[in-house]
């Protein structure tokens, strides 16, 4: 089995969003809610760089030991997913995850949120594979098409790769050794402990 | 005319040119230059990385409605959640178990504290109804939000692999609902509680000798004089006041996130209300003990309102000085002497 991870090319991403548009099309994303997101460092200022963002699907994720309820599981594939039917919307995962991507699609009183959504590396949920009622609460089940995550998937400067952890990493050691530089492998560090030396 | 034009024109052009000839030459090398390398001064995460304090993030500016979503990454964040999993879990375990331990070591010791003297059936008022209401909202709402609060820091361990995933999750969100309403009656139990008491809490001369001989509570005959409450009752009132402050404000922060401010504070929110949450639950096991099958006759004050004339005697010497000296003087308060039947 593949150890799924995502890896941004910050030296190739024009901050088109298309991402984050592709994102909340193919899963139905409610309002308000963005499982992907186009975060620009130093914006307006030489040397910026925009970097697209969601779940990285930890290595021992912290979102997983945090929660009260333990609906999280992490796939043969390294994905991390939860289960919503568990999941009690205390927000712990949120205060936890290094990445903010967490999203929750209520504000009730008393802070009170409806169930975690974040990003599911379009793989689904606990439910059978692409069924009806996965496709309600998670969204679309590509990885059990035998396809990638569609941000990755169509980005149009292929900046966002998403893959096996060890090909992507293989990919970006090639770009920035062909072009000479890199802005590194934003996230990896942190979300699995080492990251993409050249 | 013609010739004066022509010159003039021959004029502009090579001066034209001179110029352009002087810009191509500067500015060749540069555009070379940003060629060869376009992100010398690119930001790279490792830089960032390096500059980056205690509980700092990296940020940048999103062009989605959600301005809250900025931030690309905080490192800091599992220091949170391995604190949360590990000393404020401990603590809580270290709390409710400890205070068990305590208990029955002392219960298997000094056994049972009897009213040394028979009971006199004389029943006086100890505490009104007034009373008794803040203290009974006061405490059942703790106790409803200590288990509710401890269930979700230990009963993912605990309760989860006995309940199963659906009934444990169930439980867990009646319990998080139960949390968040149930708060707004302990903030006003313990604020009633604190004025109707605060009066007779302030630390005096006599704590000191009641702390000295123990407060009775060791050995078999000992009975320190006390007024209405005792330092041992008087701690119990402080560290109820200031740790029930302490959860009542991180717990209003932690239900309205957006007045609390960013992440940072939340965190720090929580934490603070779990550590204190478990230091009274401490305190309040032992009180819960104390008050009910630890002693003889205490359960009373607080159950009827009226305890034994020998048990206040007792435990509360200087009180019933005071009280039967009012009712000797034929003020009003005699209504607090009767008989039990």
């Amino acid at each position: 089995m593949a150890r799924m991870k995502f890896l941004c090319d910050a030296d190739r991403c024009i901050e088109c969003n298309a991402c984050v548009t592709a994102c909340k099309n193919e899963h139905e994303v409610p309002w308000g809610i963005n499982r992907r997101r186009v975060v620009t460092i130093n914006d307006g200022l030489p040397g910026e760089r925009s970097v697209s963002m969601a779940c990285m699907h930890c290595t021992d994720a912290p979102c997983a030991a945090v929660c009260p309820v333990d609906c999280f599981y992490t796939t043969d594939d390294a994905v991390v997913l939860h289960s919503k039917d568990t999941c009690i919307g205390c927000g712990y995962c949120f205060y936890a995850c290094p990445f903010g991507a967490p999203q929750y699609p209520k504000v009730g009183n008393f802070g009170t949120r409806g169930k975690m959504d974040k990003c599911t590396y379009c793989a689904g949920g606990p439910e059978a594979d692409m069924t009806e009622a996965e496709y309600v609460k998670y969204g679309s089940n590509r990885l059990a098409e035998g396809k990638l995550p569609l941000c990755a998937e169509m980005c149009s400067t292929k900046s966002l790769l998403a893959g096996d952890g060890d090909i992507i990493a293989e990919i970006y050691k090639e770009r920035v050794v062909t072009r000479g530089y890199g802005s590194g492998a934003w996230g990896w560090r942190t979300a699995y402990g080492d990251t993409v030396t050249v | 005319m013609n010739m004066k034009t022509l010159v003039q024109r021959f004029v502009a052009v090579l001066g034209i040119l001179a110029v352009l000839g002087i810009v191509g030459i500067s500015v060749t090398p540069a555009a070379q230059a940003q060629q060869i390398n376009p992100t010398a001064q690119s930001v790279t995460e490792e830089s960032l990385f390096e500059a980056l304090q205690d509980d700092q993030m990296v940020e940048g500016r999103v062009s989605i409605p959600d301005g809250l979503s900025s931030g690309l990454i905080k490192p800091g964040n599992p220091s949170w959640a391995s604190t949360h999993t590990g000393l404020v879990r401990n603590l809580s375990i270290a709390a409710v178990v400890g205070a068990i331990v305590v208990l029955t070591l002392f219960y298997m010791i000094r056994g049972k504290i009897m009213v040394d003297g028979k009971m006199s059936g004389i029943r006086i008022l100890r505490f009104t109804a007034i009373e008794r209401f803040a203290h009974w909202l006061m405490a059942g709402s703790f106790i409803i939000l200590a288990l509710t609060g401890l269930n979700l820091v230990v009963g993912r361990t605990m309760i989860l692999p006995w309940l199963g995933e659906g009934a444990f999750s169930t439980i867990t969100i009646w319990g998080k609902i139960a949390h968040n309403y149930v708060g707004w009656a302990f903030m006003l139990g313990l604020t009633l509680s604190f004025l109707v008491w605060v009066a007779h809490n302030i630390p005096n001369k006599v704590d000191a000798e009641w702390v000295a001989q123990g407060g009775g509570l060791l050995k078999k005959g000992v009975h320190p004089p006390a007024r209405k409450f005792n330092a041992g009752q008087k701690v119990i009132f402080w560290l109820t006041t200031l740790g029930g402050a302490a959860l009542s404000f991180t717990g209003f922060m932690l239900l309205f996130p957006i007045v609390a401010g960013t992440q940072a504070d939340w965190q720090f929110y929580q934490l603070i209300h779990g550590i204190v949450a478990a230091g009274l639950s401490f305190v309040i096991i032992a009180h819960i003990y104390i008050g009910s099958i630890g002693m003889e006759g205490a359960f009373d004050a607080m159950g009827t309102g009226e305890v034994d004339l020998n048990w206040a005697k007792e435990h509360h010497s200087l009180w019933v000085e005071e009280v039967q000296g009012k009712a000797k003087s034929g003020d009003s308060s005699a209504r607090g002497t009767q008989p039990a039947e």
